[in-house]
């Protein structure tokens, strides 16, 4: 296992700059998950680590070596497609043992190899299937079988689970969360499927526009989201967001939106700064909102717009005067007043602040 | 009911076209199937009778015959060796290199191949197989049908080869496969199946060819059995027909049993013209 | 500093070249030469076989001269018949027999569609000399099948191939390659989803109304290459002189012929190089516009 560092990293495709200029390292251990949605440069990233794109500047260091220029067959990784990429004339004992077989292992022994992993995986006893005889979650593990043969400095996935259907997924997925904590590998893997990363990485990348926003542990970015992009993309239900209008008064934060009744909060140097401004985003995760009852001092008011039953919970969502919606996630053993008109609570703890550019304010005393 | 009684005319018409259609399409090939058996056979229709292979026999008693049916097969084979391998080669190239202007190559190639046809051609072709001194030999009519089918069969397998995913190389190579390992092991054989439909339309075609071969050969013992059928005439003038029909029958099984081997394994798709 | 690729630039050159060879070498150079010829009286013997004159335009003079060039047996006649032979068997013949195979093989039992389709291909696959001799048989005037017919629906048998040669092989050529449209009309029809033909049917529409205003409307685009494609081939078909030799008398000597009986039996290489250029101008016009078309689907498809 080694390390991933990307220096200064750009790529261009003529005239299309995917990734303008990246850094980051990773450590050795580390599960990383590049979070973003398509176009955002993350699969180009995870293919310059591969070699599979040269990059246009800046340099890819894996093992603290230099490989920016170096042919993927020499770079000592293993790589899982989104397509599987299983050859269709080979079986899966030839599929899975073909990494052994360019590196000049004998026939027996790597077909003993390739038996041992597919054992791991379940699927020791379709070794003489060709690919097309076998399902589709057979076919992600084989693939999987294929990039786990041979010892690999890092793993490198590129939506591997993105093909299967839902129950297959969460399943495949439970598969690698074990399969990371038994081999500590070191791992780049590229979803656009929030709660992947959030199960897998040890550490998400989320990317926009080629950009790295924000890098961190899944809590880090659920908690204290970097960015309104970054709130927006993660958890599901997203974070809900308002815009408002800030104002300092008698040493308070005031906001103000349609439908909105908030007593004042306190102020730091940077939310006095940020309020300057006038106007700021006011984040609040779906599970920190919950019916209003009488003597609730903060809540936010709107028309009800839908109230999807999901089993334990209940997803409510309003509509507020302007226009924008909040959703609320409430246990469906509570009681959930369905009027024309919803009023939901929250508790100042569990806000978040965004200032006019869409970056997060720092908390008090964070 | 009204409304499926309609229908069921409606299908009946249709039925009755089809088979109509079908009939006509068949009828000039009927001969052809009845005549080879027939020891007697003449230009008309009719049911062997007695049915007979002897015309089969006498076919292959005939050296001369038989002879342009390997002359046919040289000729095939190593037009088709040449198509398919620097067909696949030159597709594989153009659809995955990095090499600059293969947009232009390939139009260009197009141009070229629908532009110079056998008929607007027959005159340089002549002039260039007589300058390299070529004149009279299998080499020249492979050369020629080479070169003419090329564009084509380049065209058909860029098209297969475009629509193969990447991810099949790129796995190899990531797992440490050299580009020549990743070409053999892997491009190969997934582009199989695009070289056998090239490799069948190459042969259909220069098998069957009349023309080229009729310019290019003037001995009789080059001549491939397109051009050879037309020595089944007697002194007279006129065609020994039982002959003539036993031998064509012969001359078109490979044709015949490449389609329905192309047709059951892969289904007679269409191939952006298979035949030109 | 290489950028990585699948093949590199310097494997793909060396993967290119045998077919850039042979393409040159059969295909480009002869487009170049024969129009270098063209403007010479090479002949294939005598002195101006291996040293021949410029003669300038003076073989374009000959071909379109206006004293014959109407004349049977001339260029003009064989333009002017190739012109008919391609709007009759191609653009007429073939499409709509072609349009209508497709149409016929959706509505009936697979096993009707089987049979009729295995007819139409086996018309087009089977070497040209066995169709040629085919039709010859076919043809004959005492024994051929087609006056045993004639003579048993009690109608008067014809010697075709001298009466009417000239609609023996446009019929003979719609026949030879209608299946080529049918399979790109099939795939064409294959390529609609049925449910469009279910709705119209839920709407009471004929099959009729289904073709007019659900099929060919969807289809226009294959429309328009399968009638390019015919059209290049057809005009540069040689196939018909399996049948007739050109005769009687020329009524059949298509360009293809014409250009074949210049160059090879009458020796004048200078003239039927002429008549090549003038073909390939000809489908120059044509594979330009096809090939415009290609790119606009081509844009449009990504």
């Amino acid at each position: 296992m080694a390390s991933v560092e990307f220096q200064n990293v750009s790529k261009t495709f003529g005239s299309f700059t995917a990734v303008p200029d990246i850094s980051f390292s990773i450590a050795d251990g580390e599960f990383v998950c590049l979070l973003g949605p398509s176009g955002c440069g993350k699969t180009t990233s995870l293919r310059m680590i591969a070699g599979l794109e040269t990059p246009s500047g800046g340099k890819v260091l894996i093992g603290g070596k230099d490989v920016t220029y170096l042919h993927p067959k020499d770079r000592q990784i293993s790589m899982v497609f989104q397509d599987y990429a299983l050859y269709p004339h080979m079986n899966l004992a030839d599929n899975i043992a073909y990494p052994l077989k360019v590196r000049g292992e004998a026939e027996d022994k790597r077909h003993a190899r390739a038996k041992e992993v597919a054992d791991v995986l379940k699927i020791g006893d379709l070794m003489k299937r060709l690919p097309s005889q076998i399902s589709g979650g057979q076919q992600q593990r084989t693939s999987l079988a294929r990039a786990l043969v041979y010892p690999s400095q890092v793993y490198l996935f590129d939506e591997p689970l993105s093909n299967l259907d839902a129950k297959l997924r969460l399943e495949a997925r439970g598969f690698l969360n074990h399969l990371q904590r038994d081999m500590g590998m070191t791992a780049v893997y590229v979803t656009h499927d929030q709660a992947e990363a959030m199960a897998l990485a040890t550490r998400i990348a989320v990317m926009d526009k080629g950009r790295i926003v924000q890098f961190a542990p899944p809590i880090e970015i659920y908690r204290r989201p970097a960015t309104t992009f970054v709130a927006n993309f993660v958890g599901n239900p997203p974070m809900n967001l308002v815009p408002v209008e800030a104002m300092v008064d008698g040493g308070q934060l005031r906001l103000r939106a349609d439908g909105l009744t908030l007593t004042g909060l306190p102020l730091s140097d940077d939310i006095a700064k940020a309020a300057a401004k006038g106007k700021m985003t006011l984040g609040v995760r779906p599970e920190h909102l919950r019916m209003a009852e009488a003597g609730d001092a903060n809540t936010i008011t709107g028309k009800l717009f839908a109230n999807e039953n999901m089993g334990p919970e209940s997803l409510v969502t309003m509509e507020r005067a302007d226009g924008g919606r909040v959703t609320a996630r409430i246990f469906t053993d509570d009681e959930i007043r369905t009027d024309d008109h919803v009023t939901l609570a929250f508790d100042t703890r569990h806000v978040t602040l965004f200032d006019d550019t869409g970056a997060r304010i720092p908390e008090i005393g964070e | 009911m009204q409304i499926s009684r309609s229908i069921y005319m409606r299908r009946a018409i249709f039925s009755v076209a089809a088979s109509l259609v079908g009939v006509v399409f068949a009828l000039p090939l009927v001969w052809f199937i009845f005549a080879p058996f027939n020891a007697r056979a003449e230009l008309g229709l009719a049911i062997p009778s007695p049915f007979t292979l002897s015309n089969f026999v006498t076919v292959f008693q005939n050296s001369f015959a038989m002879h342009a049916l390997l002359n046919s097969l040289i000729q095939a084979f190593g037009g088709v060796i040449l198509v398919g391998g620097a067909a696949t080669l030159a597709a594989y190239a153009l659809s995955r290199s990095s090499i600059p202007g293969k947009r232009a190559v390939t139009y260009i190639l197009l141009l070229f191949s629908s532009v110079v046809s056998g008929s607007a051609a027959m005159v340089p072709i002549f002039l260039i197989i007589s300058a390299i001194g070529l004149i009279d030999t299998h080499l020249a009519v492979i050369l020629v049908f080479a070169g003419g089918l090329l564009p084509t069969a380049m065209f058909i397998l860029r098209d297969f080869i475009d629509a193969i995913p990447k991810s099949y190389e790129e796995s190899a190579m990531v797992a440490g496969a050299s580009p020549i390992q990743t070409f053999f092991d892997v491009a190969l054989p997934v582009i199989r199946p695009g070289i056998v439909v090239v490799v069948v339309w190459a042969f259909v075609n220069i098998w069957g060819s009349f023309l080229i071969p009729f310019i290019l050969l003037r001995k009789d013992t080059l001549m491939p059995a397109s051009v050879a059928i037309y020595s089944f005439y007697s002194e007279a003038g006129t065609p020994i027909v039982t002959l003539l029909a036993a031998y064509s029958l012969i001359y078109s099984l490979p044709v015949i049993v490449l389609y329905l081997f192309v047709n059951w394994k892969f289904g007679f798709r269409f191939f952006g013209g298979i035949k030109s | 500093m290489k950028k990585f690729s699948l093949l590199s630039t310097r494997a793909g050159a060396v993967f290119l070249a045998p077919a850039a060879a042979l393409v040159g070498v059969f295909v480009i150079i002869p487009f170049f030469w024969v129009i270098v010829v063209s403007f010479t009286n090479r002949t294939l013997l005598g002195r101006t076989a291996v040293d021949p004159d410029f003669v300038g335009l003076q073989n374009y003079f000959t071909l379109f001269n206006p004293a014959t060039f109407f004349t049977r047996g001339q260029f003009g006649f064989s333009l002017i018949l190739t012109v008919q032979f391609v709007i009759f068997s191609a653009l007429i013949g073939q499409a709509l027999l072609g349009l209508i195979l497709a149409w016929l093989s959706q509505s009936v039992s697979p096993t009707l569609k089987n049979f009729l389709q295995t007819a139409v291909i086996a018309a087009w696959i089977l070497p040209e000399v066995v169709i040629g001799f085919a039709w010859f048989a076919f043809l004959d005037y005492d024994n051929g099948t087609l006056n045993m017919i004639m003579r048993s629906l009690g109608l008067p048998p014809g010697d075709w191939l001298l009466q009417q040669p000239f609609w023996v092989i446009v019929i003979f050529n719609t026949w030879r390659g209608a299946a080529f449209s049918m399979m790109l009309f099939n795939s064409a029809f294959q390529s609609i989803p049925p449910s469009y033909f279910q709705a119209a049917d839920v709407a009471g529409a004929s099959s009729w109304q289904k073709l007019r205003d659900i099929a060919l409307p969807l289809i226009r685009g294959h429309v328009v290459t399968d009638l390019i494609l015919i059209t290049m081939w057809t005009f540069n078909v040689f196939t018909p002189f399996l049948l007739t030799n050109g005769g009687p008398s020329y009524r059949t000597e298509l360009l293809s012929i014409y250009t074949y009986r210049v160059a090879f039996k009458d020796f004048e290489f200078g003239r039927g190089a002429a008549v090549g250029v003038v073909i390939m101008l000809i489908n120059l016009a044509f594979a330009l516009i096809y090939l415009q078309i290609a790119k606009k689907k081509k844009a449009e498809a990504e």
